[in-house]
């Protein structure tokens, strides 16, 4: 259980946070040899609602597999931040998008505010890249998966052709994380 | 031993959902028919068998709903396919007239129900425990049915082969009893050499087309079956049937032919059950679990050990057959059972017959929608220990 490091990617269905939870876990799970567990909680919408994605990661056995006490917890709408904000652990790290989220419940955690959705509408062209973006920032800022790994994921699970337009929203994601990362 | 074609098995390391998981047991297993309709959240597992089928020489069929479905792949398994379909509340309803008539015509086949909150549509795309009893009893009339439920994408691969394996053994619609926590879970999953997989073959009539009698049992009390179209005339039937197949309509022909079809079950249900069972020495609180659950129920009973409680762990890998005589056994020994599903009271009914006010049983409820909080297992633990 020491190891364990809880993960919560949060927004509205359709930001893609699904998918980028399945990158950070298949990036520690097969790539770094770790052991990780991605569970998810959406509405019946295809399109908005809460959507949110856990992912634990751990050098032993997983047996809770749903994240209850965040120490990183990702939030793209402001909806997702009043859900959520309740499960960190003190001194976790709070990543939310600047455009989306008015604001953040003061508290025992480190609160990151980045312009996710701007940089992939603004850098790559495609909004829906945002999620991309988002991994590419959790990379940056936390040590819980390595790079390789994650471009390695990045690149086994985006649908087929779109992997460099991925990879290029998971770099500008992690060259913004280097004026976060505090 | 027979093994698995190694056509359909995915030989390595994978990291995918327990939908995904199911979809690659049941390749693995020899599945080539399935008949299914989409429903919320077990679609992915029709998704990735529709993708894969085509590779192996697999039929797939996309039904109108899910009462054609069921229809369906006792067909399939009448023409000599193994086959399988995978649903979720709604549509396990709908399926239940024909998993009767499976039961009845005593067909090989495979139905995985990946469980959200109901009744109704409830919860399409949020966790339930919650048709486990329908599992037992959907169905009108008497019978015996086999159920599994795994608890990670790796048991979802393992015990959907072994889902397959029992339903050619025992000729019964097999039920995987899975939860949408875990057909949504991702996790590594490791396939293994095809020559690793034992396989069960189907119990084919080896004599002349004169000699058939489709329902006259063998000393296991399970009749031998052909394939349709190889020649054989015979009758297959929801009436109650004698040997021939033909319709009885009697008390006596009843009592032969339903009876051997619950004792074909009842008569082995310790060969069937399949149960973990984990520092049960001594203890005084036994937490019997089964699928998703079973999982939040670690740390709970890890907590309340490491409190210096005696605290024992039943796993139901299989739930139906019920394993009656180990909580018997267990309820002479112990001074409470603890119960975590995420129902208003399934299994918990079940183990407290068996206990027959011989140990306590303490339900800890869920309604559905998310897993429990180990917070409140572990208060049902220490209750239980006082």
């Amino acid at each position: 259980m020491g190891s364990r490091y809880e993960l919560r990617l949060s927004g509205a269905g359709g930001h893609g946070l699904l998918l980028a939870g399945k990158v950070i876990a298949e990036a520690a799970a097969i790539y770094d040899g770790r052991t990780a567990t991605q569970a998810q909680s959406y509405g019946p919408e295809a399109r908005g609602g809460v959507s949110r994605s856990d992912v634990v990661i751990s050098d032993g056995d997983i047996d809770f597999p749903v994240a209850r006490n965040l120490d990183f917890l990702l939030a793209m709408t402001q909806e997702s931040v009043e859900a959520y904000i309740g499960d960190m652990k003190d001194g976790g790290t709070v990543l939310v998008d600047d455009s989306l989220v008015e604001s953040v419940p003061d508290g025992d955690y480190r609160v990151v505010r980045a312009p996710i959705i701007a940089t992939a509408r603004d850098r790559i062209g495609k909004p829906i890249t945002a999620n991309l973006v988002a991994v590419g920032l959790i990379a940056g800022l936390t040590d819980v998966v390595t790079v390789p790994s994650l471009e390695s994921a990045v690149r086994a699970r985006v649908p087929r052709g779109t992997e460099d337009l991925n990879l290029q929203a998971f770099r500008a994601g992690l060259e913004l994380s280097k004026g976060l990362r505090g | 031993m027979i093994t698995a074609d190694p056509k359909g098995v995915l030989t390595g390391s994978h990291y995918l959902d327990g939908d995904h998981a199911v979809a690659e047991g049941a390749l693995a297993a020899g599945c080539r028919f399935f008949a299914g309709y989409p429903i919320t959240p077990s679609t992915e597992v029709a998704e990735r068998i529709s993708a894969r089928f085509p590779l192996v020489g697999g039929l797939f069929v996309q039904m109108e709903d899910e009462l054609a479905s069921m229809a369906a792949i006792l067909g399939g398994a009448w023409g000599g396919a193994k086959s399988m379909s995978v649903t979720s509340g709604p549509g396990f309803s709908l399926m239940m007239e024909n998993l009767g008539l499976g039961v009845m015509m005593e067909v090989p086949t495979v139905l995985v129900n990946v469980q959200r909150g109901g009744p109704s549509t409830g919860l399409p795309t949020l966790p339930a425990q919650a048709d486990m009893m329908q599992a037992r009893w959907g169905s009108h009339g008497d019978y015996e049915i086999i159920a599994l439920s795994p608890s990670s994408p790796q048991e979802c691969f393992d015990y959907t082969i072994t889902c397959f394996n029992l339903s050619e053994k025992y000729r019964v619609p097999v039920l995987l009893m899975m939860d949408e926590c875990v057909g949504h879970m991702t996790e590594k999953i490791v396939i293994p050499k095809a020559e690793e997989i034992e396989i069960e073959p189907r119990k084919w009539f080896k004599g002349s087309t004169e000699d058939y009698l489709p329902y006259k049992p063998d000393d296991d009390m399970v009749p031998w079956m052909v394939k349709v179209g190889d020649g054989f005339r015979f009758h297959t039937t929801g009436l109650t049937h004698d040997e021939r197949g033909y319709p009885v309509m009697s008390a006596e022909c009843q009592k032969d032919n339903v009876g051997r079809l619950v004792d074909k079950i009842r008569s082995r249900v310790d060969e069937i059950v399949i149960l973990e069972e984990e520092e049960m020495e001594g203890a005084d609180v036994v937490v019997v679990s089964y699928g998703i659950s079973s999982r939040v129920a670690i740390p709970a009973v890890e907590r309340a050990r490491a409190d210096g409680m005696k605290v024992g762990s039943l796993r139901l890998v299989t739930v139906w057959p019920f394993p009656e005589n180990r909580i018997r056994e267990l309820a002479g020994q112990v001074k409470a059972f603890v119960v975590p599903e995420i129902n208003l009271g399934q299994i918990c009914l079940e183990v407290e017959r068996c206990a027959a006010g011989r140990a306590e049983t303490i339900l800890v409820p869920h309604a559905g929608g998310w897993v429990h909080d180990d917070e409140d297992i572990y208060q049902a633990i220490r209750g239980g220990a006082k």
